[in-house]
């Protein structure tokens, strides 16, 4: 076991450091001189060379790789071009909507594929199972801001239940702030809740096979019995895997459901600073999110050596 | 084999998907009204006479759109796909002809490395970079496949490496590379194919969400993000502006998801009979 994490924590710095070059090379090497692209095309010399000096842009590019990511590591993302403020501060005001929603998200996602799995997977062939598997087809069909967009329509617009969009703040309280999430969590939900039961379906189907059901079976258990006993209880390895990696996925997926909603939230954040060419601010919420999505993984990858002990060995 | 034994998936999932792809082609050489044209004095019609799906804001007939709009869609999922099969598939190849070497394991490293990126994130980052264009969403798409397309045909490509008829041309004196191209290559067509109509559909859904956020197509170019974003300020007036796009998207995806169930249970049945 030691081993195997150890050779996961080699891999997950090779990945975040991979990641971090990447994106810095993207947004500071490869479209020129940031300061000129930030500017517009329109900027005065001098003014390009004022902001040059200010970003630290004199110095060799090795060195402000440096500087950022050593940054990073201890927490000082940067200053923001256009709000003059730090990033970190931002980004922590920002994360306050854009992680309860994915938390929230995985939540509804759960609760919705795993009866839907179980009900499928326990009536193998019958018409809840095909209405099952058809609501999946369609749940990964349909993008989730368009499914949001019909919720606002009739939940807000012409139900008058919620409101159609922004957020009072966690400030007037923890059920407001809720309710205020409430449809852009579905919206999250919905794709990956089709997936999940999916997950959940051949996963119970692959363990009803086993030869320890039929064993079960075979010693008077009554198929219920086997079912919740034996049949969940091991399904629900790959399925807590899918739910792990399906965080990382709702925490960078909420970054569009965010713009349905003018949530002011992670995403909301990153597309403002595209808008306003604020590439400090661009660069350290991607890394953020990437470096966000890598550790998750890893953990997922951890957790599930730590439950199965046959994938140690890989 | 008569059509009739066809799986049902590939009927429906195959019609759908030839009506979208012959909307798009179509768009190429007609479309009822011209998408660029302006008609304020017939603005926000809902679906009836003239305009089967009604107008937009700008008086531009919504039929009209959804076609040009299919083209942009298709035009770069199916490039994506092409970026995807045209790089993962040899390097995929590669990795399986030369199994546990220094190269197999740098090319599958470095497609757990892509793997493990918030693709929407990175596809966010590019197309903010180096600015919003179908081109720079087709290559943010198309990345993302590269990995996908590595892992398939590495997997059905090193069983079949253990097989005789590859022992057979060894012996026969082919090299890796010949063997990769003429004997690998076809008997994993199948798998390369299923794969392809997933991320086909995988890129029309990434399309949709880039240039609903502003990133894909940009104007004057229909595409169906970008209408939803269009409609959005005025979907409490004007809700038929929504639904067309929506569901052109939802239909265009359930179509090829269909068409690759369809697919995947036609090119190995055993698997149909384990499934159902």
């Amino acid at each position: 076991m030691v081993r195997f994490v150890l050779g996961k924590l080699v891999s997950l710095i090779v990945s975040l450091s991979v990641a971090s070059l990447v994106i810095f090379a993207v947004v500071e090497i490869i479209p020129g001189d940031p300061a000129a692209y930030m500017l517009g095309i329109n900027a005065q010399e001098d003014t390009v060379a004022a902001l040059r000096a200010q970003l630290g842009l004199d110095v060799p590019k090795w060195q402000r790789y440096l500087d950022w990511v050593g940054g990073l590591l201890a927490g000082d993302l940067g200053a923001s071009y256009t709000y003059r403020t730090p990033v970190a501060e931002m980004v922590g005001e920002r994360l306050w909507i854009s992680l309860p929603l994915a938390v929230y998200a995985l939540v509804l996602s759960t609760l919705i594929a795993f009866p839907a799995g179980l009900l499928a997977a326990s009536r193998r062939g019958s018409a809840a199972d095909v209405g099952v598997m058809g609501a999946t087809q369609l749940g990964v069909a349909i993008p989730n801001f368009w499914f949001a967009m019909l919720m606002v329509l009739i939940f807000a617009i012409n139900l008058r239940w919620v409101s159609a969009g922004g957020f009072p703040g966690w400030e007037s309280g923890l059920l407001t702030g809720l309710g205020a999430l409430t449809l852009p969590a579905i919206s999250l939900a919905l794709p990956q809740a089709a997936i999940l039961t999916r997950v959940m379906r051949s996963a119970l189907l692959d363990t009803l096979d086993e030869d320890y059901v039929r064993t079960a079976r075979a010693k008077g258990l009554t198929w219920r019995q086997v079912l919740w006993r034996h049949a969940l209880r091991n399904a629900l390895i790959p399925v807590l895997t899918i739910i792990g990696l399906q965080f990382s996925f709702l925490l960078a997926g909420g970054i569009i459901i965010e713009q349905v909603f003018y949530l002011p939230g992670l995403g909301r954040l990153i597309f403002q600073a595209i808008s306003s060419r604020d590439l400090i601010v661009v660069e350290s919420v991607v890394m953020l999110l990437v470096f966000a999505v890598i550790v998750v993984n890893f953990l997922v990858d951890i957790a599930y050596a730590a439950v199965d002990p046959r994938l140690r060995r890989r | 084999m008569g059509l009739a034994v066809l799986p049902r998936t590939l009927w429906i999932g195959g019609a759908l998907t030839v009506l979208f792809l012959g909307a798009a082609l179509l768009s190429l050489v007609w479309t009822p009204y011209d998408v660029t044209q302006l008609d304020v004095a017939n603005k926000l019609k809902g679906p009836a006479g003239a305009h089967w799906f009604g107008t937009d804001h700008f008086g531009r007939d919504i039929f009209s759109m959804i076609m040009v709009g299919a083209r942009t869609s298709i035009a770069v999922a199916l490039i994506a796909v092409g970026i995807g099969v045209g790089l993962g598939v040899p390097l995929g190849l590669a990795a399986a002809a030369s199994r546990g070497s220094w190269l197999d394991e740098i090319i599958m490293r470095g497609n757990d490395l892509v793997f493990a990126f918030p693709s929407l994130v990175i596809a966010i980052l590019i197309t903010a970079v180096f600015g919003a264009s179908a081109v720079n969403a087709i290559i943010a798409i198309g990345i993302f496949n590269i990995p996908v397309f590595a892992r398939v045909a590495r997997g059905a490509a090193l069983s079949l490496w253990q097989r005789e008829f590859i022992l057979a041309a060894r012996v026969a004196g082919k090299g890796p590379v010949r063997i990769s191209a003429e004997h690998i290559l076809p008997n994993i067509a199948n798998l390369l194919i299923v794969q392809g109509t997933i991320q086909f559909s995988l890129g029309i859904l990434a399309e949709a969400g880039l240039s609903y956020v502003g990133l894909g197509a940009q104007p004057p170019l229909p595409s169906w993000g970008r209408m939803l974003a269009d409609s959005q300020t005025m979907i409490s007036f004007a809700p038929h502006l929504a639904i067309a796009p929506g569901l052109a998207i939802v239909l265009t995806v359930l179509g090829l998801n269909l068409m690759g169930d369809g697919l995947r249970d036609l090119f190995d049945p055993r698997l149909r009979r384990a499934r159902t």
